[in-house]
């Protein structure tokens, strides 16, 4: 963990996914502002000492409604997140333990299959059928990300399940599930995580795709997408109002993928070397 | 004035000084060959010649290469010469040629880069280049891809990559090292004769005695980043001085001392065994093509004896290992282990299991490098339906760890913190933890220096004197088999072809390809004589 923090790379981008996560969960205690109040007199305000990113049309305060906001993306995307490893995973293992078998043939056909549907069209089909909510939101892009940690566990486990401390533990009579999370899963966990990070920038702009179409969180819960959906027809004399929303996703994301890309650095010898 | 001289050169890699006051020199048309275990610095002494050293390395003393200073030079005035007139062949075959390029294109990149011809007449020139070693046009055309060719084919394309502009000097290190015997024998053959048909000098970086001995000119032995010792190579085998070279000559022909008579009652019999591997399919009906890597195996392994399995890659040696530990289903035929027959078709049960353990070649792939030692030396409990839990089995984690030189502190530490010989020592005290019978010994001395080879060597012998153990040593290394084992078995295409006790095998070989082994194995005793 110190290597990592004295990468750039890292810092910037983990001070940047920290600032929205640490927003996100102040927001439960204390915003300057509530964020389902309507107060009319004062919309459209421009950013000033009392309203530090201005307000909206209806006088929400937009600096309130970007921390509240930040907590639905995190919770969307670390859920996605957390569907696609928790199934995607041992998936994955399983397929690399009996590689070649039909089991095998039946997980990774049926990866290729989610994988050949569009994630945000089967979202929107998702929605259509049960309704805009930010859960079905979730379950719609979690779906998307099982296939992705399952191909990537599989072909991290494959090239371990050669080795011969494998082959030890098997002559030491130990079953392919145990070798699997003994052996396997601990040593493709940096794989994992530099994929997790990725998958999670993914995941925020999913759900800032689908509250922006209004598939995911509807009001009064505020969420980043929808934000810029409002604004859009205000643009022109109030354009704070995109400004910010846009600015939390496009800062959060770029804060992930730039830890994403420093963890993998660190943990692939090869670009290490080069590095130096 | 020689053709490359090396004086009083040191080189240190950051804080870490690798080479202190090396001094050697090699003769046009002459073989000089650097020897010495790994982290003696012999490699890097070769790279030292053309300057191919890792970033921070500073270099100081004197590299004279055809009267130039090489450590002097910039860059381009290196690349000049790299290639044109210092060549190089390395290692591992497998991975020195791009596996996207015809061997032609490869060869003849080097002679296109310095521009020393058009393409076609540089296409011309390798077509002779691949000629001289020894890959004839009729099947080894210059459309060929790598990986149509056997390791020895490759070692010789990139020997042609080396020499196809006729280098002054050429730098091999350990080219033939992940070659079989029989192919390392002929490489080494190929690369004298282009010594002396071209007349340069070569550079050859070995860690083995007896394959540079047939060949080599002058000797140079290293050890820690100094030479030790150095002259010409009849005058080191006949008067050597320095107590290490002793001691390397002396590893090198060891033979432990065993005493244990096997007893008659067999602890491993193997009958008529058969394993197929299926190749994908031709078509999308009708079965799958198969492969028969083992034929009809059929032998016995009596209680304390040690048996030896030799043959070169792909023979089946391997793939026999893993059908007998039950790691594979075999498709013909049957194995007993103390008696009891597993015929083909049913797994080997874990009360069998138990009676056999195996050591692998790899001492840095062969254990998890997440896990401390007492969890990976433990880890053969698996078998046991008692497995000893607490303070009894971290009793018997420290005398397993013991038995084999090792402390019992060594257990809370984590793989990488051993050496390759002490790696090999745990990974023996894993196969002994739960007191097998049998344990199945799969190249587990190839991969380790000479000196480090002997005391493995002494301990095996040691531990079946003293727990009566039977060994199934499977090794490429004829030199080794022959120090520890009772009887030896030659396997060939998946068939085993010679069977019989060792001394009688080795000295009055009846198979045509046990001779073919045996005439091509480096052997330093008769060079001592």
């Amino acid at each position: 963990m110190k290597r990592a923090f004295k990468m750039p790379g890292f810092s910037i981008g983990f001070i940047m996914a920290f600032t929205f996560t640490a927003a996100a969960l102040v927001s439960f205690f204390w915003t300057p502002f509530g964020t389902d109040g309507v107060d009319i007199v004062n919309k459209l305000h421009t950013p000033d000492g009392t309203n530090w990113f201005g307000t909206d049309h209806l006088g929400r305060d937009i600096f309130s409604m970007i921390m509240v906001g930040a907590r639905t993306s995190i919770a969307v995307a670390v859920v996605a997140v957390g569907i696609g490893v928790l199934l995607g995973v041992p998936l994955g293992l399983a397929a690399a333990a009996r590689k070649g078998s039909l089991l095998d043939e039946f997980i990774m056909r049926g990866n290729d299959l989610v994988f050949a549907f569009p994630a945000l069209l089967i979202a929107i089909l998702i929605t259509a059928v049960f309704g805009p909510s930010a859960i079905n939101a979730i379950i719609a892009i979690g779906i998307f990300n099982i296939p992705v940690f399952a191909r990537l566990t599989r072909a991290g486990a494959l090239s371990l399940w050669t080795r011969d401390f494998v082959l030890a533990a098997r002559v030491s009579g130990k079953s392919r599930v145990r070798i699997s999370f003994e052996h396997i899963l601990p040593n493709i966990t940096n794989l994992l995580i530099v994929q997790g990070t990725i998958q999670f920038s993914l995941g925020i702009l999913a759900e800032a795709a689908l509250s922006y179409i209004g598939l995911g969180a509807q009001p009064p819960i505020p969420s980043w997408g929808r934000m810029l959906a409002d604004s859009q027809t205000m643009v022109s004399f109030a354009p704070h109002l995109a400004l910010f929303p846009g600015l939390a996703i496009v800062l959060t994301v770029l804060g992930l993928n730039l830890m994403g890309d420093a963890l993998r650095d660190l943990f692939d010898p090869k670009l290490r070397r080069d590095r130096q | 004035m020689s053709l490359l001289e090396i004086n009083g050169l040191k080189l240190s890699i950051g804080a870490a000084e690798i080479l202190h006051d090396v001094s050697l020199s090699v003769d046009a048309g002459q073989i000089t060959a650097v020897i010495g275990e790994s982290g003696s610095g012999k490699s890097m002494t070769a790279y030292c010649v053309n300057q191919l050293l890792p970033r921070g390395s500073v270099a100081e003393g004197q590299v004279q290469f055809n009267c130039q200073n090489m450590l002097a030079l910039d860059e381009p005035s290196l690349c000049n010469i790299r290639g044109k007139d210092i060549g190089m062949v390395f290692q591992e075959p497998m991975t020195a040629l791009n596996p996207v390029q015809t061997i032609g294109a490869q060869v003849a990149e080097t002679v296109l880069i310095h521009g020393a011809a058009s393409k076609p007449e540089a296409l011309k020139i390798a077509r002779d280049t691949l000629n001289r070693v020894g890959l004839p046009e009729a099947q080894f055309p210059l459309s060929r891809y790598p990986h149509e060719l056997s390791g020895g084919q490759r070692q010789r394309v990139v020997i042609a990559m080396a020499i196809a502009l006729r280098p002054k000097l050429l730098i091999a290190d350990e080219p033939t090292t992940a070659l079989d015997v029989t192919t390392q024998s002929q490489i080494m053959d190929l690369l004298k004769r282009l010594v002396q048909e071209d007349g340069m000098g070569l550079l050859l970086i070995s860690h083995d005695l007896g394959v540079v001995a047939d060949v080599a000119d002058h000797i140079v032995i290293m050890r820690k980043g100094k030479v030790v010792e150095q002259g010409a190579t009849q005058h080191i085998f006949k008067h050597m001085q320095h107590p290490y070279t002793k001691a390397l000559f002396e590893a090198s022909s060891h033979k432990p001392d065993r005493k244990a008579k096997p007893l008659d009652a067999p602890i491993l019999e193997v009958k008529n065994l058969i394993r197929d591997y299926a190749l994908p399919r031709k078509s999308l009906f009708g079965p799958a093509p198969k492969f028969r890597a083992v034929n009809d195996v059929s032998f016995c392994l009596k209680k304390g004896e040690s048996l030896g399995l030799v043959g070169e890659s792909g023979c089946g040696k391997s793939t026999l290992t893993r059908a007998i530990l039950g790691l594979e289903a075999i498709q013909g035929g049957s194995i007993s282990i103390n008696g009891v027959e597993v015929k083909a078709g049913h797994t080997v049960p874990r009360t069998l299991r138990r009676n056999m353990q195996v050591v692998f070649q790899d001492p840095y792939g062969s254990f998890n490098p997440r896990h401390k030692v007492a969890r990976l030396v433990s880890e053969p409990f698996h078998l046991l339906d008692d497995a000893p839990t607490g303070a009894a089995r971290k009793a018997a984690i420290s005398e397993a760890l013991e038995a084999v030189g090792m402390q019992a502190a060594d257990a809370d530490k984590y793989i990488h913190e051993f050496s390759g010989g002490q790696r090999q020592r745990i990974a023996i005290a894993r196969a002994l933890i739960i007191k097998p019978e049998l344990i199945i010994l799969d190249e587990a001395v190839s991969a380790l220096d000479v000196s480090i080879r002997a005391q493995i060597l002494d301990l095996l012998a040691a531990l079946s004197d003293k727990l009566g153990l039977s060994y199934l040593f499977i090794s490429h290394d004829l030199s080794v088999v022959r120090a520890i084992t009772d009887r030896v078995m030659v396997m060939k295409s998946g068939v085993i072809v010679e069977e019989g006790p060792t001394e009688a095998i080795f000295q009055t070989p009846q198979h045509e390809y046990t001779r073919a082994l045996l005439a091509a194995a480096p052997s330093l005793e008769d060079l001592m004589q």
